[in-house]
């Protein structure tokens, strides 16, 4: 019977769990190939530190793909206004606390800008985007002009991208060496998430809906609780939660909520489902075609300043490909092309497979040609078992 | 009269559920030009695609015959080598390409495989003087009109030795000087010895160039009528289109709903096509009053879905002026969403492409015109969400095992009941159903009728637009009848006849 159970959840959700399979596969293979090099709390809160800029950017680029169009220009919109903050930190002396929001509203200006011959002109995003992606490398450059690299040595800046969250009781608990606060995080997580299981997993029974059988739902628990147990121990085991993981974790959080709860992400995916029929329901596509790109462009300016922070600098190469890896993480983690699908919890899962394989390799001293060549299969991979598995859903 | 070039035997084609041709026999004399009539859904276009490849051998029983042979098409190009040419009515012309390279396109002149331009031009000059076109081949097609568009797709068809030349509503979309001149170029090619086909439900147009008209009624052959022997006239066909009993059942109004307070009034109305380049709605005067359901009764291609969108916020950007009332106060759309605030809905007629969002839930398409109802500070409640979608459910009858289902799953006739469910969650006083009932099953059907009968109880006001004479005459309260963007005329129920409907729809 539990077998049976567990066969047919299995079946029924190969969509959702595929992507954490293929992530505990690849982890699973970096650790016995590095002997646990990987699996090391060192490694592992790099991985996330690594992984946020590319995290933010596949966030936004998920709704993008939803609304069926495409944002070239993120990766060096991401590295300039990086170097727009280095300059204002540096030569023009403002406070952290004036750039950070400054940048963010530049960044959502800028994609105002991408959007608007898209919305208004109907030009392909593409074309436009790739504009702002010469654009923006082209004012990287003038930006960095001269020394080639800024530096930043305002601390709070850049323990963004380095620090991690103080402990209150500092090397004195119970288990010496461990960071509490976060250990604290990880109980209260686990809490929260079972508690929210089980009153939604009610309030579906109340209304009739098809939930898994008891044994699936407590095996469904157990699983996610141990992996934020994990998670947790591993990291608490190094300096605890970096500021980087809070950032993305309150972003995907945010933006989790505004698709699945609000008027906002309905519209959205309306959009993307059938923009004729969207029109024809009275929702206005250009403006939801702004506010797309604008949230894209605003998650730009995060990813320059968590990657600027990360290096404590801003550099002439800053953002490069990295529009291209968060496409690949949207893609990795479900989004569809064909518009009005994909999560972005799914996408966040998707830049960590992506990101893993790229430090997982790293360790083994892969050479960088073979490594491309990896990401690529596992992106092919990724797709065509999204396609394969699409048919058999709901 | 000469041999038959054609003749189709008893030609049976089923679609499931649906006898689109049934026992049809149609025959056509070498060098005539035979027109094909018959109202929406009668099976002309059905039995053209049967002729012309597109329903291949094998999924029609009986037999074609083409000059004397039995001919066996297992594809499109295999009816276009034995002859056979279709012109339909969305032209299949590439735009941005030359007149000369379309003309030629799929039969370029080349010498190893290296295209001989200047015999292209010089032959397709030739061609053009025999449709007496009087343009430059080099000119892109997309900078011609549509009548021109028309000719260089005769020329296309006639550069090809075309034995037998069908036209789909050919004058659908041109102006009277322009349908003229094509007509005429018609009677000279007939001359030249080409047979055609001519499918229009302009009446009189037939009547004025065919030599044998064709008759087909419910995917029957209703009868062959020959000019030779004795006039045919437009109330002739039209009786021979319609003259079937009602057998369709309505259910009965209790009542009269309708009461005298105008709910909705246009006045004036004209609308300007861009990108077609011409007016598709001319001098439109309208009103709707409060409880009753008001038939817009034409021919597809009429301009009642175009009135109908024009109305509706005019999604489509067609340059509309007139004026539009709504409880006697003067409003301006821009988007739809003013129309849906101000109280008017639109249930389209293309229900998939421009209805519903296939892949998400029957829940998520019921609410997605009025969300805000069923959020706080936009912010959804799931609970309210889950009452509102449960409560259509019930109270339209939508077969479905959840609201969560998608609706890609759902039959024609529940996709249909959610379009509904979607625009009564949106409470209007003027909800316009654009071909309600089409493609869906007569059970479906009688449950949508009956649910309108409820809505104009209940106050709400209905434009029903329907090319199904007889849903138009069982369900109305008064009839307007459209025609080439304009309303010809308006009938009162107890007027209205499929007769007198067909003839102001069939009017130039």
């Amino acid at each position: 019977m539990f077998f049976k159970n567990l066969q047919t959840m299995l079946k029924d959700n190969i969509r959702e769990y595929g992507m954490f399979i293929a992530l505990f596969i690849i982890m699973g293979i970096f650790t016995i190939t590095t002997n646990g090099l990987f699996i090391s709390p060192r490694n592992i809160s790099n991985l996330i530190n690594q992984t946020g800029y590319i995290a933010v950017l596949a966030v936004g680029m998920t709704l993008i793909i939803v609304i069926r169009h495409i944002d070239l220009s993120v990766g060096f919109l991401a590295g300039f206004l990086g170097a727009v903050v280095a300059i204002a930190l540096s030569s023009w002396g403002w406070s952290v606390y004036i750039v950070i929001p400054f940048v963010l509203v530049l960044g959502a200006l800028a994609g105002l800008l991408t959007a608007y011959p898209v919305a208004q002109l109907g030009i392909p995003s593409f074309v436009a985007s790739l504009a702002g992606w010469l654009i923006y490398r082209g004012l990287l450059l003038l930006a960095t002009a001269g020394t080639g690299t800024i530096i930043i040595s305002d601390p709070v800046f850049n323990a963004i991208g380095n620090g991690f969250i103080p402990d209150i009781f500092p090397n004195r608990g119970f288990v010496p060496d461990v960071h509490i606060v976060t250990l604290l995080l990880g109980v209260i997580a686990i809490i929260f998430f079972v508690f929210s299981a089980i009153s939604s997993r009610k309030k579906e029974q109340a209304y009739d809906f098809e939930v898994l059988p008891p044994d699936m739902f407590i095996l469904q628990l157990v699983f996610v609780a141990i992996l934020i147990s994990a998670i947790t121990w591993t990291l608490a085991g190094h300096n605890g939660l970096s500021w980087t993981t809070v950032v993305v974790l309150l972003v995907v959080g945010i933006y989790h909520f505004i698709t699945t709860q609000t008027v906002l992400g309905r519209h959205i995916y309306a959009v993307g489902g059938n923009p004729e029929a969207a029109e024809l329901s009275g929702i206005n596509v250009k403006q939801m075609t702004y506010v797309v790109f604008s949230s894209m462009g605003m998650l730009s300016a995060l990813s320059g300043i968590l990657f600027a922070s990360r290096l404590r600098s801003a550099t002439t190469t800053a953002g490069t490909l990295f529009e291209l890896d968060a496409i690949a993480a949207a893609f990795i983690g479900g989004v569809s092309a064909a518009g009005g699908v994909g999560k972005v919890t799914g996408s966040l899962i998707g830049a960590l497979v992506y990101m893993s394989l790229t430090s997982g390799m790293n360790l083994m001293n892969v050479d960088i040609a073979y490594q491309y060549v990896v990401r690529g299969l596992v992106l092919v991979a990724a797709v065509v078992f999204d396609v394969a598995t699409r048919s058999r859903g709901k | 009269m000469s041999t038959p070039i054609l003749e189709m035997r008893n030609i049976t084609k089923e679609f499931p559920g649906v006898k689109a041709l049934d026992e049809v026999s149609f025959s056509v004399a070498t060098g005539e030009i035979h027109g094909l009539v018959g109202e929406n859904g009668a099976g002309k276009s059905t039995l053209m695609k049967v002729l012309s490849g597109v329903h291949t051998y094998g999924t029609y029983t009986g037999d074609i015959v083409l000059n004397g042979e039995v001919m066996h098409f297992n594809n499109i190009s295999e009816a276009e080598e034995a002859g056979i040419a279709i012109i339909y009515q969305e032209l299949a012309l590439i735009p941005e390409m030359t007149v000369y390279e379309n003309i030629f396109l799929g039969h370029e002149i080349h010498n190893n495989m290296v295209i001989d331009w200047n015999e292209t031009i010089k032959r397709t000059a030739e061609i053009l003087k025999r449709v007496k076109l009087d343009v430059n081949p080099a000119t892109k097609v997309r900078d011609l009109g549509v009548g021109k568009q028309q000719l260089i797709e005769i020329a296309k068809a006639l550069h090809r030795d075309v034995k037998l030349l069908i036209l789909d509503e050919p004058t659908a979309a041109l102006n009277e000087d322009d349908s003229e001149n094509l007509l005429r170029l018609l009677r000279e090619q007939r001359d030249q010895g080409v047979t055609c086909i001519l499918i229009s439900h302009k009446l009189k147009e037939v009547i004025n160039v065919a030599d044998t008209v064709t008759v087909l009624r419910d995917g029957q052959t209703i009868c062959s009528l020959d000019a030779e022997q004795g006039e045919v006239t437009e109330p002739m066909l039209i009786r021979q289109m319609v003259g079937r009993a009602i057998k369709n059942i309505y259910p009965p109004r209790e009542s009269q709903s309708a009461s005298d307070e105008v709910v909705l009034e246009v006045k004036n109305w004209h609308a300007y096509h861009p990108k077609l380049g011409r007016d598709i709605l001319e001098d439109v005067n309208f009103s709707i009053r409060r409880g009753e359901i008001v038939g817009f009764a034409g021919l597809m291609g009429s301009g009642r879905t175009e009135l109908a969108l024009s109305l509706f916020g005019n999604p489509y950007g067609y340059l509309v002026s007139g004026e539009m009332q709504i409880k006697g106060q003067p409003v301006k759309f821009t988007h739809p969403q003013d129309a849906i605030r101000a109280g008017v809905a639109y249930l389209t007629e293309d229900r998939k492409g421009a209805g519903l969002i296939l892949i998400q839930d029957v829940k998520e398409n019921i609410t997605l015109a009025n969300l805000q109802e069923i959020a706080k500070r936009g912010v959804i409640d799931n609970n309210a969400e889950i009452k509102v979608a449960t409560e259509y459910r019930r109270s339209l009858n939508i077969k479905t095992p959840s609201i969560e289902q998608a609706v890609v799953n759902l039959s024609g006739g529940n996709q249909q009941k959610v379009c509904l469910g979607k625009w009564l969650f949106v409470k209007p006083d003027v909800l316009i159903l654009d071909e309600p009932t089409r493609g869906i099953d007569v059970g479906a059907k009688f449950e949508i009728y009956t649910i309108m009968n409820d809505l104009v109880k209940q106050g709400m006001s209905i434009i029903m637009i329907s090319s199904e004479l007889p849903e138009v005459l069982g369900m109305s309260d008064r009839v307007y009848v459209v025609a080439s963007g304009k309303i010809t005329g308006e009938l009162p129920i107890a007027e209205a006849t499929q007769e007198n409907i067909m003839q102001l729809a069939t009017i130039e």
